[in-house]
């Protein structure tokens, strides 16, 4: 590991970024404009008193979607490129470490997830007054890690990928899943057995479950904890199998 | 072999070799794609890697940076084996294709390929100037033409100060005035100490080169120096003579007892295998 490798790659990714003016601007608007729809959704229903609007449930879940979602794709595609046009042989041929790459870029998409998830979160709250008994900062927390997952999925996706267009089609089969078991549409103990048992090692689920503990605890609690600490060591061990998908020497 | 051995001997008085290779074979999958070559590259000189499309140069220049795997044989490079961690500080590469990011400036995309080899802001500078791209350097550089692009490519191999440059066909579209220049700056290098080796398909341009390898169908054809090439050809133009290289050598496979020949008819109907597989 060599630090300056490290920023100097998170460096590149974002001065790549940042000439892409549309797409900052699609990351940080995009969210914020599906949460509006959400909450015009469900602006009419009737409630019995004491139960919480379906946007306080909902739209905190998406929260911790959107980041995920967005740094997938953008990761994947942007480092098929990588592979296709042959700076990462390139770069695979100078003393760099294959960590110092894959963190340079879980670096560089983490920072834009934290200031999409703000960028969201700050509308949830402000605009629509998202109510949930714990603190912003939190739900602000699991939207980073759901996106440090999504680029370590990505970077791992994307080796197995020839095309953008294949690169693309690894949404439906690897994002896809993990939104409709993650107890977004039907609550995971309503699941049969076997959903529920899928629904159990997804990484997802544990993001839905610690912005469930969020929503019902001021405080932080052990559990919140846990999950985060799981899903932590879920990206860690996907982000090892990328490195492994990276190879100096072709056979 | 026996061609190339005379020559061998000019080429090994040059001190330590920053090449070696014996008996260098590399397969990808099971098509064997460079046929045990030997040869020795002296250390400060320009080598150039001759021979057509699809006679496996790529694959010798990727075997010498550490990229290929070696199936058989010995590839020693700066006195190492080839692909050894410690040779990544010294051994620089650009690729055929211009391997750079279009998204970033001249100077953005430096920059980055010399922080992997701990260089700073004055390297930066003086590499992107020793490709001529100094009024460039805040260019986006998939605004620059493919030349240009072409020497991005080249400054980000030479912002680490290699002592052994590889460079796969780096004059590849560029026109005469562009390519004498870029020979120029090559032949500085060269006297500045860094081993080069350069492919290309262009005859012309073994002229400018100190040592030559010629390889054909993944076979080391001869190891000469281009007055030695001419003479071996019969001709002062360095294509007609390879032509004639390559002719004699054939009629020298042909020529030769049938166990022999029919080696030769095996290797090409292989060759004619790979070449519709790329």
């Amino acid at each position: 590991m060599d630090v300056r490798m490290m920023l100097a790659t998170a460096r590149r990714v974002l001065s790549q970024l940042r000439h892409d003016h549309r797409s900052i601007a699609m990351i940080l608007v995009v969210p914020a404009l599906l949460l509006t729809a959400v909450y015009f959704l469900y602006e009419n229903e009737t409630l019995p008193p004491g139960m919480p609007r379906t946007f306080d449930r909902v739209g905190l879940m998406m929260l911790a979607i959107f980041p995920f979602v967005v740094m997938f794709l953008v990761t994947s595609i942007t480092m098929l490129r990588e592979r296709t046009s042959g700076t990462l042989e390139r770069l695979l041929t100078t003393p760099v470490h294959k960590a110092d790459l894959l963190f340079g870029y879980g670096i560089a998409f983490s920072l834009m997830a934290a200031l999409q998830s703000l960028v969201a979160t700050a509308v949830a709250y402000w605009v629509f007054g998202l109510d949930i008994a714990g603190a912003p900062g939190y739900v602000v927390l699991i939207a980073v890690i759901n996106a440090v997952l999504g680029v370590a999925l990505g970077l791992f996706c994307s080796a197995f990928a020839r095309t953008e267009f294949q690169a693309v089609q690894f949404m439906p089969v690897v994002v896809v899943p993990q939104i409709l078991l993650c107890g977004l549409f039907v609550a995971r103990d309503r699941m049969n057995d076997v959903l529920e048992a899928i629904s159990n090692v997804l990484p997802l689920t544990f993001s839905v479950d610690a912005l469930q503990e969020i929503a019902a605890h001021a405080e932080a609690t052990e559990r919140l904890w846990q999950d985060a600490g799981i899903m932590a060591a879920i990206s860690l061990g996907v982000l090892i199998l990328a490195a492994l998908t990276l190879r100096r020497r072709t056979a | 072999m026996s061609h190339s051995a005379a020559s061998l001997t000019v080429t090994r008085s040059g001190g330590d070799a920053a090449i070696a290779a014996a008996a260098l074979t590399v397969k990808l999958g099971r098509q064997p794609i460079l046929h045990a070559l030997d040869f020795t590259l002296p250390q400060g000189r320009i080598t150039g890697l001759l021979g057509p499309s699809g006679s496996g140069k790529t694959t010798l220049m990727r075997a010498i940076v550490g990229a290929q795997r070696i199936s058989a044989g010995t590839l020693t490079v700066l006195g190492l084996p080839a692909g050894t961690p410690s040779l990544r500080r010294q051994v620089g590469y650009v690729t055929q294709s211009p391997s750079v990011y279009p998204d970033l400036t001249v100077e953005a995309n430096v920059r980055y390929f010399g922080a992997m080899h701990r260089k700073g802001k004055a390297d930066m500078a003086e590499a992107i100037a020793a490709v001529g791209l100094g009024p460039l350097g805040r260019r986006k550089a998939a605004d620059l033409s493919g030349g240009q692009l072409n020497r991005v490519s080249l400054a980000c191999a030479l912002v680490a100060h290699p002592r052994l440059l590889v460079l796969d066909e780096p004059t590849v579209g560029l026109d005469p005035v562009l390519r004498a220049d870029l020979w120029d700056r090559f032949r500085a290098l060269a006297e500045a100490g860094t081993t080069l080796l350069v492919s290309s398909h262009v005859m012309e341009e073994a002229s400018r080169c100190e040592t030559l390898l010629l390889l054909r169908e993944g076979r080391l054809l001869s190891q000469l120096t281009p007055a030695e090439l001419s003479q071996r050809g019969h001709s002062s133009n360095l294509e007609q003579a390879f032509l004639a290289v390559i002719r004699e050598q054939e009629a020298y496979d042909g020529g030769s007892p049938p166990a022999q020949a029919s080696t030769g008819s095996r290797d090409t109907g292989v060759t004619k295998q790979h070449g519709s597989v790329r």
